[in-house]
């Protein structure tokens, strides 16, 4: 009786706990197999443990000529998202005008749309318009499907930012230029940095509007899917446990900045 | 949409400020360049594909706009299945999402205590590991004659689930229960997020107050806790399923041909058999059914303030 009480009272802890294992065991099988020394052109089965992969990352043919393009196209859709993105959101927290409602179903709509759907809509436009398939086509598709993403993350942090503030920054004889430097700027630079991670995240990531608008440019997940077919090298899951690794690190370190900080403002 | 990552609602001073009497123009010019990309990259194409999903022609001899709307007719008396599956399997998914989201939410915003941060942590950090290399992973984790058949076999699993027609045979790689796990884990996160959001914004007293009234702890969880994470529902199922049932990646990798999902088929005539006509056609019936799915559910939810 008494473990059926336990059992209880901690069913959820336990489904919960279960439910973050099968979240993570694709990225425990990534990172093991990463040591493995695979017998033929797949990766699937477990054979030997070997090192090989992870002292030469680069070592397979053209994969990180591939990473190389899938980080250019991240930083630039990024710049570029975020910059529109966040000047949207100021605009539509902050300024009451005709059109809002457009506006705000036009922002949506990409994020209610199937992946497929708007890729293939873009890639008809770029056959229609005669466009070169390659780096600028994934770029414009990348901007266009982060943007939205970003203006919900901004918007969320402007809106909950109290405007009084800036009015007490003009009252204080700020300019215009000044209080949105100084002021409106800092307070809203985690929702931007927000919608920046998740535009890279998202753009890095990206597969199927990438493939539908790649032509011949290979990105990182294009790489991937035709190893799929072709045979999956042990350094594809090399680089994915140092994506992994890296970003819980980074998640960390900006943690314990911003503990650091806090309590120095204690 | 917009539920997932709002703010708490904002500060009373925001609805008593002055209008502002400089740059009646500003708003304007904010939103120009953007507004300018979504209505080139994100309306245009939308018509260029709607005019193209009613031409007729080849590739050799160009294509030109005959109105020929029996290209939805034939795509979908060709492709229901795909349709069907598409519809069916992202459904699974999205209820399986929910069924195991739930309760990582809800350990993530009442019990996880001084662990809460690593576990966001861990939630999150699997999307910086490329999904295809995740999502190949599930190759080795369903291998055939692997751990997870076999627990699966020595349980009698396999033989529900074979009866179902869900596996075949020893397998379950190449079956539709290999899709339909593969699409959970993929959009997993999408639900857990806004689920978390919207428990997280429940006031702790509210279960005290339940509990003061006699409420066992289902029963406040059916009352109480449940209804109050509405938003967070139905903001995690819309993710979930409108993403899964677009995917092909899920049905490629890990699936056979039985079991192509419309998107699937898309790719298909849009990159390999180059019937443009009838790809746009078959995207065009797919968003417009989504669009009416999503509509219906919000509906009848009644949270139609969402999005």
């Amino acid at each position: 009786m008494a473990f059926v009480n336990w059992l209880k009272r901690h069913l959820v802890v336990l489904a919960g706990l279960l439910t973050l294992g099968y979240l993570l065991l694709p990225n425990v099988i990534v990172t093991v197999f990463s040591f493995n020394k695979p017998k033929g052109r797949f990766n699937y089965q477990w054979q030997a443990f070997s090192m090989d992969a992870w002292k030469d990352p680069c070592g397979v043919a053209d994969m990180c000529g591939s990473l190389s393009i899938s980080l250019q196209i991240a930083v630039w859709a990024t710049i570029g998202a975020t910059a529109l993105g966040t000047m949207i959101a100021f605009a539509l927290v902050r300024y009451r005008f005709r059109a809002r409602g457009t506006v705000s179903s036009l922002i949506f709509l990409p994020m209610a749309m199937p992946e497929v759907v708007m890729a293939a809509s873009l890639l008809t436009l770029f056959l229609n318009m005669g466009a070169q398939l390659g780096f600028w086509t994934i770029l414009i598709s990348h901007i266009m499907f982060c943007l939205s993403f970003v203006v919900v993350a901004v918007k969320a942090r402007v809106m909950s930012m109290d405007p009084r503030l800036e009015q007490a920054a003009q009252d204080l004889y700020a300019g215009p230029v000044q209080t949105f430097l100084r002021v409106t700027l800092p307070i809203a630079a985690p929702g931007i940095a927000a919608g920046a991670m998740l535009a890279f995240a998202l753009s890095f990531d990206d597969f199927i509007i990438t493939n539908f608008n790649a032509g011949s440019t290979v990105t990182f997940p294009m790489f991937v899917w035709g190893s799929a077919q072709r045979g999956t090298p042990v350094q594809i899951n090399v680089i994915g446990t140092a994506m992994f690794v890296i970003a819980v690190l980074l998640v960390l370190v900006s943690m314990a900045i911003g503990n650091r900080r806090a309590r120095q403002k204690a | 949409m917009a539920a997932v990552t709002e703010a708490p609602s904002p500060p009373a001073a925001q609805q008593t400020r002055p209008p502002r009497r400089r740059g009646r123009l500003t708003p304007y010019w904010l939103l120009l360049p953007g507004i300018l990309w979504l209505v080139v990259f994100f309306a245009l194409p939308m018509i260029y594909q709607a005019s193209t999903s009613v031409q007729t022609g080849s590739l050799e001899h160009g294509y030109e706009v005959t109105w020929h709307f029996a290209t939805y007719w034939d795509a979908l008396s060709q492709y229901w299945p795909q349709f069907v599956r598409s519809v069916l399997y992202a459904a699974s998914a999205t209820i399986l999402c929910l069924l195991l989201g739930y309760p990582l939410a809800y350990l993530i915003a009442f019990r996880a205590g001084r662990w809460r941060n690593l576990i966001m942590i861990l939630v999150i950090a699997p999307f910086f590991t490329s999904f295809l290399i995740r999502t190949l992973a599930w190759k080795t984790i369903l291998a055939d004659g692997g751990p997870v058949v076999g627990a699966l076999n020595a349980l009698h699993v396999l033989d529900v689930t074979n009866w179902l027609g869900w596996t075949a045979g020893d397998r379950v790689l190449a079956t539709p229960m290999a899709v339909v796990c593969g699409l959970t884990y993929n959009f997993l996160p999408f639900m857990i997020l806004p689920l978390y959001t919207s428990l997280e914004r429940i006031d702790g007293r509210l279960h005290e107050a339940a509990g003061d009234l006699y409420a066992r702890p289902f029963t406040t969880f059916r009352k109480v806790t449940f209804p109050l994470s509405m938003p967070g529902v139905v903001s995690g199922t819309l993710l979930t399923f409108i993403p899964a049932a677009g995917d092909y990646v899920n049905a490629d990798l890990l699936g056979s041909t039985d079991t192509r999902m419309v998107g699937n088929v898309i790719q298909t005539q849009f990159l390999r058999i180059l019937d443009y006509p009838t790809a746009a056609a078959l995207s065009f019936i797919l968003m417009a059914a989504i669009l009416a799915m999503i509509t219906i559910y919000i509906r009848k939810s009644g949270t139609e303030d969402l999005v």
